[in-house]
């Protein structure tokens, strides 16, 4: 567990894709630091949703799988 | 019931929303996010349904919908498009539910890809959890009264049979069985899919369906925003004319003129 503590990045899946991101940020400092804003969308992490409410709470952990999601066009 | 003198006051409503218009539109296939907005407002529509999907991680500038179509002024009705499963439609609904706070959502679960039939036995399954969880569920189904009558049961708070395939634009084709719905549903009834033009849609209206839910016919208009007015017209035309109640068929010619004082 220490070795993990230190890492600076840490290995996430977003939208089914691989990427690597800052160890100990929240959600919604991972979403601002892909250029996203975390009022307009919705993200689920493995599985459950995350209340928009805590997603300046919740720190992203190591093999997180995240779905970020938000509104298009449809019938 | 009482019938309103003109349409203007004739509204209906849905799980305690009350709206005056009863065509809802979708925002899919348009060419441009501009002429989808504009179509919106040509067809007087107060709904449309959305879609939920992944946001582009690779270019998260791009314009979004919300941009053009503004959700506080037209209500957006998330749907699950796309879903064939009933887990596969809760998870998204669930996200949509925190993606803006709706509880009134549009849920479909499809059987497959080639015509697009809803799968009833999932359909029926993620509307009964959806409403335990406090969700208001419109639900489009197959144009059986039986399967209309189980979903009332379950908590669906308004019955969508299909006119026809999604997307097809072949019309209404049984419309025995959206009458029978409509006669046996305590809940708002609305054609969704099969629309091809105005007369299907005042077909619709004249059968008595609360509503119609539209895409394709508008989007793959040659003129969007022209066939969204048409629609908009044939949708009060149609309600009109169930108002008023049609003159029976008859087989033969009947005149209008008197037969006497003829010279």
């Amino acid at each position: 567990m220490t070795e993990t503590a230190q890492k600076l990045t840490i290995s996430i899946i977003l939208n089914g894709e691989e990427r690597s991101v800052g160890a100990g940020r929240s959600i919604a400092a991972m979403l601002e630091s892909i250029g996203l804003n975390p009022a307009k969308v919705a993200v689920e992490r493995n599985l459950k949703v995350v209340p928009r409410s805590s997603l300046g709470e919740i720190v992203v952990n190591e093999g997180d799988k995240f779905e970020i999601v938000h509104f298009v066009g449809g019938g | 019931m009482n019938a309103p003198q003109c349409v203007s006051a004739d509204t209906w409503t849905v799980a305690g929303r009350t709206f005056s218009s009863r065509l809802i539109v979708g925002t899919g296939k348009y060419k441009s996010f501009e002429e989808n907005a504009a179509a919106v407002e040509a067809s007087g529509a107060e709904i449309v349904t959305v879609a939920v999907r992944r946001v582009n991680i690779a270019d998260p500038n791009q314009p979004m919908l919300t941009d053009f179509i503004d959700p506080k002024k037209i209500t957006y009705l998330p749907n699950t498009a796309g879903c064939f499963t009933a887990d596969e439609a809760i998870r998204t609904l669930r996200l949509a539910r925190e993606a803006g706070g709706w509880t009134l959502v549009k849920l479909e679960v499809l059987g497959e890809a080639k015509t697009l039939y809803p799968d009833m036995r999932e359909t029926l399954k993620a509307a009964e959890t959806l409403v335990k969880e406090g969700f208001e569920p419109m639900v489009y189904c197959v144009d059986d009264p039986i399967a209309a009558k189980q979903l009332e049961e379950v908590g669906a708070v308004a019955i969508m049979p299909l006119g026809a395939p999604i997307g097809s634009g072949l019309g209404i084709q049984n419309r025995i069985t959206v009458r029978l719905i409509v006669e046996g549903a305590g809940v708002p009834v609305l054609v969704d899919a099969g629309v091809g033009t105005a007369s299907d849609a005042a077909v619709a209206m004249e059968l008595g369906c609360d509503g119609v839910l539209m895409n394709t016919a508008i989007a793959e208009a040659r003129d969007p925003l022209m066939m969204a007015r048409a629609m908009k017209s044939a949708i009060e035309a149609g309600r009109m004319a169930y108002l008023a109640g049609r003159m029976g068929k008859r087989r033969y010619a009947d005149p209008s003129s008197p037969l006497a004082g003829l010279i």
